[in-house]
């Protein structure tokens, strides 16, 4: 694979977080491990609850503690473990080498500047330039996301924005400092879908003019299956099944994957067929069971399940595609 | 549109406006946004009409108005053969017997100070559908089991189920009144993917149980698509393209329903590899001041002057496919 050669910009080592509440701990993340090469879009996939954020907010050290607590593991950003790294180290590293963009451009951005100050303000910290010449990489940045009128709407607050604008300005602000990682966390789940379209688009092509990395965290196949190269599927606080985009869709091995695909309405299925959702909810994150945390909804389980967490392994017969499955579900017996 | 004795509900030129006011001691009126702008469509009964659009394009609007939640600015609301826009507030509250509302957002429509039990069993009593305690004790458990719930659970509390639970519980009180069109308003787009598809296996299955008539509000194209037979794709208070599923994948004539379209991703790299990206320019337009002409002609790639002076005439071009679009 020509991944295997690029270099890796971050590599996540079985990490671990956890919330600390008055009901109990959380496990939200709990033994996350993936890497991201230079110039890769890499699709975190997962439901509600399954730490595909919660993994990039501890890599962004944006983890409050209390109740948040990242207790092992380690994610190096070109070789600087950010998860050591002091304070004051982190304060350089973000919006320079790794930005990320949240779900909400309004509450994300702050109300009361104006958008040229907030977008100004990254570049003159972190490249050290002054007031003039942030003003005018400000500018810049507004027209490259596609702004009409990029120089005067820099006088221009939030709330004068449309929420696709907003959310533009938030990648603006987010490739302001030319970053190597960029992490969308559902960068356009509070967006109609034709704005959606316009934002991943756009990323997409700064992906491919800029060759910034990209992680994009989403609930939505859709999304991940037209732009991701890699794919990470996530079930409650770990990595289920890793490959290429390709695979990952065609020969789906881990049964989470499998009921998910099965789960979501196709644009282009066949009339009258009916969707195949996974029985059962997600585990409580404070009570996980024993073994694999998927066993109570799974139609392949059997009682190695229960015992034993399965370690993420390469699937038979492929190079680059892994799963966390005892169960080799192309032979197996379903259970009933 | 013609009048056909199957349809459960025509809606003829229906306008909804809400008023915008001066702020200021004395309110003037100054403006109205035009959520819902002369529209015309019918429903057939036992049939699924998906009606999709984006944020502010009056699809939420429709479904209220024809709950009669608001009181119409213009048109007509026809169900079951009898104009109910003009009914009054105590015939209206016989007529939602039948024709019950699903919503959006579980957490927020369910009162949290109700057990389920009573949640669902309060339309059965406003409605006398029970003559004795036994009788309505037994009607909630049932309803429970329908939507997939256990009858244990009636004496929780909201706060005690899942947001799929939460779904199932709204859908058996809509059910419980023993409707004969329920109006759903985005009900699964607050879930997660693979309780959405428990929540649309449900309702499939109740359709067929009950004869239900649904009209299926939503934004996500694929979820529309998935569970209507027709579809009426809305942009900025207007209908501009209605067809079967079928119809308006494989042939869909008005370039914002391409757009939309092309806009939803499909989950398979391979497809999504082959398939054309129309990517609009610019966002929606303020319902409060609608673009003159088609409204849809400052975003559209493929209009023409005529586009911005004259409203394209909604129009039948055959196999039951309707399009507003002065370029087909």
């Amino acid at each position: 694979m020509a991944t295997e050669q690029r270099k890796v910009v971050l590599d996540i080592k079985d990490l671990v977080t956890r919330f600390y509440t008055a009901d109990g701990v959380v496990k939200a993340v709990d033994g996350v491990s993936y890497k991201v090469h230079e110039g890769e879009i890499v699709g975190v996939v997962g439901e509600s609850g399954s730490g595909k954020s919660v993994t990039a907010l501890s890599v962004m050290r944006l983890i409050p503690w209390p109740p948040g607590k990242v207790e092992n593991g380690s994610a190096e950003l070109n070789g600087q473990d950010m998860i050591t790294m002091s304070n004051e180290d982190v304060l350089n590293v973000r919006g320079d080498d790794i930005a990320m963009i949240f779900q909400e451009p309004m509450t994300s951005l702050n109300p009361v500047l104006t958008i040229g100050q907030q977008l100004s303000e990254a570049v003159e910290t972190h490249m050290g330039k002054s007031k003039k010449e942030g003003w005018e990489r400000a500018a810049e940045l507004l027209d490259m996301v596609g702004i009409p009128d990029a120089a005067n709407r820099l006088h221009d607050y939030p709330h004068q924005f449309s929420g696709g604008m907003r959310q533009r300005v938030m990648i603006a602000m987010g490739l302001s400092c030319e970053p190597r990682l960029l992490i969308a966390d559902e960068p356009t789940t509070a967006l109609d879908v034709t704005i959606q379209a316009q934002i991943l688009e756009l990323i997409q092509k700064l992906n491919k003019e800029l060759g910034t990395a990209v992680i994009i965290i989403t609930h939505n196949l859709g999304v991940v299956a037209r732009y991701a190269d890699w794919v990470n599927v996530m079930y409650a606080g770990r990595i289920v099944e890793s490959g290429p985009a390709d695979v990952i869709y065609a020969q789906p091995r881990h049964p989470y994957t499998v009921g998910l695909l099965a789960s979501v309405p196709r644009l282009d299925s066949d009339r009258g067929s009916k969707l195949d959702p996974i029985p059962g909810m997600p585990p409580d994150l404070m009570n996980l069971p024993s073994g694999c945390s998927f066993r109570a909804r799974c139609k392949f389980a059997i009682d190695k399940c229960a015992e034993e967490y399965p370690p993420m392994e390469l699937v038979s017969g492929e190079e680059n595609h892994h799963k966390a499955c005892w169960v080799d579900i192309t032979t197996a017996t379903v259970r009933n | 549109m013609t009048t056909d004795t199957e349809d459960i509900l025509q809606v003829n030129n229906l306008k909804m406006y809400f008023p915008v006011n001066s702020r200021g001691i004395i309110p003037r009126h100054v403006a109205d946004v035009k959520a819902v702008d002369d529209i015309t469509f019918n429903v057939k009964s036992g049939e699924t009409l998906g009606i999709v659009g984006e944020s502010g394009c009056g699809k939420t609007t429709v479904g209220r108005s024809v709950m009669q939640v608001y009181d119409l600015t213009g048109g007509e609301v026809i169900f079951e053969g009898q104009d109910i826009s003009k009914l009054k507030a105590k015939e209206m509250r016989q007529m939602r017997q039948r024709m019950q509302m699903i919503f959006q957002d579980p957490y927020s429509s369910l009162n949290p100070r109700m057990t389920a039990g009573s949640i669902i069993g309060e339309p059965i009593k406003i409605h006398k559908m029970s003559k004795t305690k036994a009788e309505y004790a037994e009607q909630v458990e049932e309803l429970l089991r329908v939507v997939g719930l256990n009858p244990y659970m009636r004496d929780r509390y909201p706060h005690e189920f899942s947001g799929g639970q939460r779904q199932r519980i709204g859908i058996a009180r809509a059910l419980a009144v023993r409707p004969s069109l329920i109006i759903a308003d985005e009900p699964v787009s607050a879930l997660d993917v693979s309780i959405q598809a428990q929540v649309i296996n449900l309702m499939q299955d109740l359709q067929e149980q009950f004869s239900l008539t649904y009209m299926f509000i939503a934004h996500d194209l694929s979820v529309v698509r998935h569970i209507s037979d027709r579809i009426a794709v809305m942009y900025l208070g207007k209908i501009v393209e209605i067809a079967t599923r079928d119809e308006l994948y494989e042939n869909p004539l008005h370039p914002y329903t391409k757009a939309l379209l092309s806009a939803v991703p499909i989950p398979d790299p391979v497809v999504e590899r082959t398939r054309d990206r129309i990517v609009l320019e610019g966002d929606v337009p303020s319902p409060i001041d609608p673009p003159s002409g088609c409204r849809f002609h400052t975003r559209c790639p493929i209009a023409i002057d005529q586009c911005s002076e004259e409203d394209p005439e909604f129009r039948n071009v055959g196999n039951d496919h309707w399009v507003a679009c002065l370029r087909v």
